[in-house]
């Protein structure tokens, strides 16, 4: 159906996902999945797209939709990972560590997009993998910052139907068509879309964080002297120990 | 004699009458059925709303939300290894699994990658996970089905693994062991001839177990045919680990991926059934953990001396950028997409967890089955609150 299967090393440079294992296809698929397959099929659908180890495409909002039948149907990514959204407005709250007696610091709250950029604050991704080639996509859309919207894909993969109602409940994103778009997690009467970056985590505003309380000034170099969790192995437990 | 024959033949000639009753004049109702939130089937808290007519469900909706914990909001506000923390409760019967492939993403975003030695051992810990958390699976399988004795043998034998995580790691349920470039820790003294004779216990128990529930009548006759998943329902639902396979997809993500871990170093066989239906999937996991145990076994033999831990810095911060990782969890595919701002912690991680996909299919797969095959699909699908509501 898609562009003929070609072989591995036939492949752009960097077609980090063009792997091919033992492939068992014995359905009527290409056996290998190239980068390239994946943009012909997408064609001027496709916005952008990032390569490194693994696939990452922003498709336009109004094409959202039909690229992932397109997906499922020429390319024969029949397997509905996940999906979600990102904001990507840095937090206003920080990390929720600030001291409450002081006044806020400045923060940078420029919004950058990441993989395959993106011009809105919010926007929606979804992964789906070729179980036969073992090949998965990371599909990403915009969505508009005053109404965000788009079009449900519960018709294509059954399985979105409940991630769209997570993210809808979580992100206050609307999928249009989307058969029954109802809090999955949260009280109906919940107010608020909590994994928006401007939405204060309350248990971090109600209470700080104990860690201001006895932080260590982070060393200036790369390697402090501070007595770091992480890196020593159980060597630092000499001390400790009381019991 | 005579007198109990007539009772017979009036009590037949009743139920006839009633039965004709029932089919002719009799309208039946709707009747909504509510199970859980607290059912020993659910692992949790799930509750089912299952409307029914007569003994057929006609619509079915898991309720979820009970144990939902916000772990992609708090994980905004955490450093990487504190994240760990919050990870391992997800699936909390398999956490040693759950902290790997956020490991592997944060490792993959900083170009690090574990010592030999750790990711031999990391396999290890991780395959062990999985026989503690499918064992308690298969025992309570009995359970579901009014079979008490296997549930014993499974928390005795489960015992001997989590002794055994318990020794390596320090907690029975929540290591927190995996630390970004390697373990926390060597292994201890003997624990490695510990393992060799646990494995084989859990082996002898796979064999009691297939003897006691998998050839038993009732057992086939409760589960075969019951709640079949064709393939491409599965694939579009999203369905990973034992649930797909037993629907007849070959893939598994510890043989399809390549990820820096030791499963490429052991033989061992992807099992598939054709079924798709309630034993299919129960059979699937039987014969993953006697390949748990295989891997294990082999692994032990293997691994090489060095250190458990790369070199990083103390105060870990991670490079901008995005990764996916995902593994072979027990319940499934477990991923995390974890965004980096250059931060010490991460800016956004998605959670994909196994049992969210897995129990989504719920409502497509009750509708039309009898009440008493709701408990054993739910138990087949074999999902955990915590990796349902993260």
């Amino acid at each position: 159906m898609s562009s003929a299967p070609e072989a591995p090393g036939a492949a752009p440079a960097d077609a980090g996902v063009a792997t091919s294992t033992d492939a068992s296809a014995n359905d009527g698929v290409p056996h290998v999945t190239t980068v390239a397959d994946v943009e012909a099929a997408l064609g001027d659908r496709r916005l952008a797209s990032h390569v490194q180890d693994d696939l990452c495409v922003r498709v336009r909002t109004d094409a959202w939709r039909s690229s992932l039948e397109t997906l499922r149907d020429k390319l024969g990514f029949t397997y509905f990972c996940f999906l979600s959204a990102i904001d990507w407005m840095p937090s206003p709250y920080g990390r929720g560590e600030d001291d409450p007696t002081e006044p806020p610091p400045e923060r940078d709250s420029t919004i950058r997009s990441g993989h395959a950029g993106g011009e809105t604050r919010m926007q929606v991704f979804a992964r789906v993998v070729n179980p036969v080639t073992h090949v998965g996509v990371t599909l990403k859309a915009d969505v508009a910052d005053a109404d965000p919207r788009i079009e449900s894909v519960a018709s294509v993969y059954a399985g979105a139907n409940w991630h769209e109602r997570e993210t809808h409940e979580m992100f206050g994103i609307g999928f249009d068509g989307h058969p029954d778009l109802r809090n999955i997690y949260l009280p109906a009467d919940f107010e608020g879309h909590p994994l928006r970056k401007d939405f204060p985590l309350l248990a971090r505003m109600v209470k700080p964080w104990p860690g201001i309380v006895d932080v260590e000034p982070l060393p200036g170099g790369a390697e402090g002297d501070g007595d770091g969790d992480v890196a020593s192995g159980g060597a630092d437990g000499a001390a400790g120990g009381g019991s | 004699m005579t007198l109990l024959g007539d009772r017979e033949r009036l009590s037949y000639i009743a139920a006839q009458a009633a039965d004709s009753r029932l089919n002719v004049e009799l309208e039946t109702e709707g009747m909504t059925l509510n199970i859980g939130p607290q059912h020993p089937a659910t692992h949790g808290t799930l509750r089912i709303i299952a409307r029914l007519d007569g003994e057929q469900v006609v619509w079915a909706e898991p309720s979820c939300g009970y144990m939902h914990r916000g772990y992609e909001k708090l994980a905004e506000v955490r450093t990487y290894p504190q994240v760990t923390t919050l990870v391992n409760r997800i699936d909390w019967l398999g956490s040693f699994a759950n902290e790997v492939p956020f490991i592997l993403a944060a490792e993959k975003l900083m170009g690090v990658e574990a010592p030999p030695r750790a990711q031999y051992i990391r396999t290890i810990l991780f395959e062990l996970s999985r026989i503690a958390n499918v064992s308690l699976f298969l025992g309570d399988l009995g359970v579901q089905l009014g079979a008490i004795t296997p549930v014993f043998l499974a928390f005795r034998d489960r015992e001997y693994v989590l002794n055994l995580i318990e020794a390596a790691t320090g907690g029975r349920f929540h290591p927190n062991f995996d630390r970004i470039g390697g373990l926390k820790d060597d292994l201890p003294a003997g624990w490695v001839d510990e393992t060799r004779s646990v494995t084989k216990k859990l082996r002898r128990f796979c064999d009691e177990i297939e003897d006691l529930l998998f050839g038993n009548e009732i057992f086939q006759s409760r589960t075969r045919g019951i709640g079949v998943i064709p393939r491409d329902v599965a694939l579009q639902y999203g369905l990973s680990g034992a649930n797909l396979r037993a629907s007849g997809v070959d893939w598994d993500l510890r043989r399809d991926h390549d990820l820096p871990m030791a499963w490429k170093h052991a033989q061992w066989k992807v099992w598939t059934h054709p079924d798709g239906d309630s034993f299919a999937r129960c059979w699937v996991r039987l014969q993953e953990v006697r390949e748990a145990t295989r891997i294990v076994d082999q692994l032990l033999d293997a691994i090489p001396a060095g250190p458990v831990m790369a070199k990083v810095p103390k105060i870990i911060k991670v490079p901008e950028g995005e990764a996916w990782v995902s593994t072979e969890n027990p319940l499934g595919e477990m991923g995390y997409y974890v965004v980096s701002r250059g931060d010490l912690g991460p800016f956004r991680v998605k959670i994909r967890s196994a049992s969210f996909n897995n129990i989504s299919i719920v409502p497509w797969l009750l509708r039309g089955v009898y009440v008493p095959d709701i408990v054993t699909i739910l138990a087949s699908l074999y999902f955990i609150l915590g990796d349902i509501d993260r």
